[in-house]
């Protein structure tokens, strides 16, 4: 069993193998939940404005979706992005790019399903104004999703959350290859599974504590822009 | 002066407005014309608020026509309403107004100058970068008159516009009603206080569960009322 002495050294030497696993890990869990918000947002909202035949149906399955299981994610984009696979030609298995695929997949429904009530919510209280100015469906989208913007930064850490805490995906799609597919998540399985304990409560620690710190920080954003915006 | 407007006269013709088993309006036969501030007047639950809702184009009668300067299905591009409790947009006062202006397809260049003359109006002009959400009740409801007038609305319709304000409140904004009837604006304004309808009023339609029962010029209905609903309402006795 490390000591937490250990685990912290390595943190505090700024450990050159940790850092660029650091690095990694941010880089395809806020490249997935920024290509999710891209598509979750308009998503959620146009669900929440629309009516459509089969409309609760969509909202049950996304809802549904925010419970979808990483390593199923990860199973069919290896399928999607292995050689025999429909997108096997752009020869993104193994790669970060896969594994952006991969949390993008998982992050995309719970941001949209969170959008989708905060906007339906909004709309409620908006419906009669936004009518009455006689607004757009285009307009009426680009207007609640800025004026919910405060209440999205929840559904976007929602999301990074996700993104930050699977493995299962990643792992699957991404290979854990060391210096070049290995993340925080996948490095402590594989530390813990070889009994390698200090660089696996090492990535534990940082993990932990980049999670607060990018919550501390969307929430201190929000907070100064609803005084600002009301 | 404003030239005469191609949304008047808005002619209600045998409307009726039902939900479900409920009647609403029935059978409403109505002309609103230009002129000085027409009011509607009855107890809650009239029918007032749907009336102005059809009046806009936000509710479309169950029978009967409706139209607009002798037009069906217009665009309400030259109307505007102020609701009871108006929801304010999570942007500044300012913002709210240009956001209005943006939506009416006003040119951008004139934004600046228009909110700074609308914000002034209504006496709004030192709060212009306030959040609209936290105006005062008053400060709101008179922050909703500017960004209805920012769309420039031949006919403005008022939803009980001072209800829930104090007299301070209620007196600034009637100020800014009368400033805009004489803009040649047509206001119709749904209100159950007779006092302000005395002050406002140029013309009363005085309804009583989705019925008018009375259609006068001000003076004569509050001198002279006819029916035994405007006698009632007027000697200040409840109307159920």
């Amino acid at each position: 069993m490390p000591t937490d002495a250990t685990a912290l050294q390595l943190v505090l030497n700024g450990d050159p193998a940790l850092f660029a696993i650091v690095r990694l890990s941010l880089y395809v869990s806020l490249s997935a939940v920024m290509l999710a918000a891209l598509i979750g947002i308009p998503l959620g909202a146009v669900i929440a404005l629309t009516k459509f035949p089969g409309r609760q149906g969509v909202i049950i399955l996304l809802n549904a979706l925010m419970g979808l299981p990483p390593v199923v994610v990860g199973l069919a984009v290896y399928l999607a992005l292995s050689r025999s696979g429909p997108l096997g030609s752009f020869g993104l298995l193994f790669t970060a790019g896969a594994m952006i695929i991969a949390q993008t997949v998982l992050v995309t429904p719970i941001i949209a399903a969170l959008t989708r009530q905060t906007i339906e919510d909004l709309w409620i209280e908006y419906r009669d104004e936004l009518t009455a100015m006689n607004l757009g469906p285009f307009g009426r989208v680009t207007a609640l999703i800025w004026d919910a913007r405060f209440s999205l930064v929840t559904a976007l850490l929602a999301g990074f959350g996700r993104a930050a805490a699977e493995v299962g995906a990643i792992i699957i799609v991404g290979g854990n290859i060391e210096g070049f597919t290995r993340t925080m998540t996948t490095a402590i399985a594989l530390e813990t599974s070889k009994g390698d304990l200090p660089l696996a409560v090492g990535l534990g620690l940082v993990l932990i504590a980049i999670v607060i710190a990018v919550n501390a920080l969307a929430w201190t954003a929000r907070r100064a822009g609803e005084r600002l915006a009301g | 002066m404003r030239a005469p407007s191609s949304e008047l006269p808005i002619v209600f013709d045998a409307v009726t407005v039902t939900a479900g088993p409920v009647t609403i309006l029935d059978n409403i036969a109505l002309t609103l014309a230009p002129g000085a501030p027409t009011v509607l007047i009855g107890p809650n639950g009239s029918g007032k608020s749907t009336l102005l809702r059809v009046a806009m184009g936000l509710l479309a009668p169950s029978r009967g026509r409706i139209t607009w300067g002798g037009l069906e299905n217009v665009p309400p591009l030259k109307r505007a309403i102020v609701f009871q409790r108006p929801a304010m947009l999570r942007r500044s006062a300012a913002a709210n107004i240009r956001f209005a202006m943006r939506a009416a397809g006003i040119p951008r260049a004139e934004h600046a100058r228009r909110t700074g003359e609308l914000l002034a109006l209504v006496g709004l002009g030192p709060l212009a970068d306030r959040a609209a959400r936290r105006l005062s009740g008053g400060e709101q409801q008179r922050l909703a008159l500017a960004r209805a007038l920012a769309r420039d609305p031949a006919v403005l319709f008022l939803d009980e516009p001072t209800a829930s304000l104090d007299p301070p409140a209620t007196k600034a904004v009637e100020d800014i009603i009368r400033a805009v009837s004489h803009r040649n604006i047509k206001v119709v304004m749904a209100t159950h206080d007779l006092g302000e309808a005395r002050r406002l009023a140029g013309d009363v339609v005085m309804l009583h569960r989705g019925r008018i029962v009375e259609t006068a010029a001000a003076a004569s209905f509050f001198d002279t009322p006819q029916t035994a609903e405007a006698k009632t309402f007027l000697a200040g006795e409840l109307l159920v």
